[in-house]
């Protein structure tokens, strides 16, 4: 199925959750914060959930800024 | 009131700081340079920002919050680059769960890219939002003393007026305001962007500012860390000034000797 990473297009396994999405792109170490669809995902709740066709997922990060 | 430093702390949100110079950490070369300038203004409270992490690329590049470890800065995330309180509440949101549950926020919600002034309208909505989600937040707005109360009453943890638009460098343009916006206040008043030299933040702290927020005025001097430097000073220098009290200006001259015992 297709996903929206960051604003581009991604094809990913069905029923992968967040947590093997984070995996799958090598993250799981990072310091990170994600949303899906503007709805912001706890980290506690990666595990179990549930990815869906058509998401639009956002995974940021700190950078310096003023 | 002490003239020890020491003692003359501030306080936001419950966090009490010595320093009242908070600082960004944009448009820096690279991390070392923004180490080393963060380090000469003696900054507490630094801004950072939230950006999407680029997938698959640049993993090891070094990290803001590894040059800027949380155990010796207090972070402020902004909601920088927001147009309208969505997405500003969104960014919020984010920035809470990456700092693990960290809540002080500053809230700025843009009008314009011309400008960078901030739209209030959209400001309050956020602010409104954010406080009841149990964020404390530093809210970016225009030197206007109505709005600053405004803000204050919803219950805003500070209220960071702009001296001029943001990186312009044109220092505080409208004194009067800010000093109003200072007289009315019950939370801690910080000028919040457009300063652009030392005694641009010695002028705010004069006016009886709580502390000066900045990142261009640091970040784009010839020498960063020298510019870091005389801030910290312009900081305190205007601190000190304040409480010190400054005599009335007077339009002709009074002379210093006295005149009794002239010998001619």
């Amino acid at each position: 199925m297709q996903i929206y990473l960051n604003g581009l297009e991604k094809q990913i396994p069905d029923s992968l959750d967040m947590a093997g999405l984070i995996e799958m792109l090598d993250l799981t170490d990072q310091r990170i914060a994600v949303e899906v669809n503007e709805e912001l995902v706890p980290r506690t709740t990666f595990s179990g959930h549930i990815l869906n066709d058509q998401d639009r997922i956002e995974i940021i990060h700190a950078v310096g800024g003023g | 009131m002490s003239n020890d430093n020491q003692t003359d702390s501030f306080s936001v949100a419950g966090r009490t700081f010595t320093s009242r110079l908070l600082v960004g950490t944009g448009k820096y070369k690279d991390m070392a340079e923004t180490r080393a300038a963060i380090d000469a203004s003696g900054a507490e409270i630094v801004t950072i920002a939230v950006r999407r992490t680029n997938i698959g690329q640049n993993q090891d590049e070094p990290n803001i919050l590894e040059t800027l470890p949380p155990s010796e800065y207090t972070y402020l995330p902004n909601t920088a680059g927001c147009y309208d309180a969505k997405t500003a509440i969104r960014t919020c949101r984010l920035a809470r769960e990456l700092l693990d549950g960290h809540n002080l926020v500053k809230l700025e919600v843009l009008g314009d890219e011309q400008t960078l002034f901030p739209d209030v309208v959209q400001t309050l909505e956020a602010a409104e939002v954010l406080i009841k989600e149990g964020f404390d937040v530093m809210v970016y707005t225009n030197d206007d003393p109505i709005m600053a109360k405004r803000l204050e009453e919803l219950g805003c943890a500070a209220v960071m007026p702009l001296a001029a638009p943001i990186g312009s460098g044109l220092g505080v343009r409208n004194r009067l305001n800010i000093r109003t916006i200072v007289e009315n206040a019950k939370v801690p008043i910080l000028v919040d962007a457009g300063v652009g030299t030392a005694s641009d933040a010695a002028v705010a702290m004069e006016l009886g500012c709580d502390g000066v927020l900045m990142n261009t005025a640091i970040a784009a001097a010839q020498n960063p860390v020298l510019m870091a430097s005389a801030m910290k000073k312009g900081i305190q220098a205007g601190r000190e000034a304040y409480l010190a009290g400054r005599m009335p200006a007077k339009r002709f001259a009074s002379a210093s000797s006295p005149t009794d015992g002239l010998f001619f």
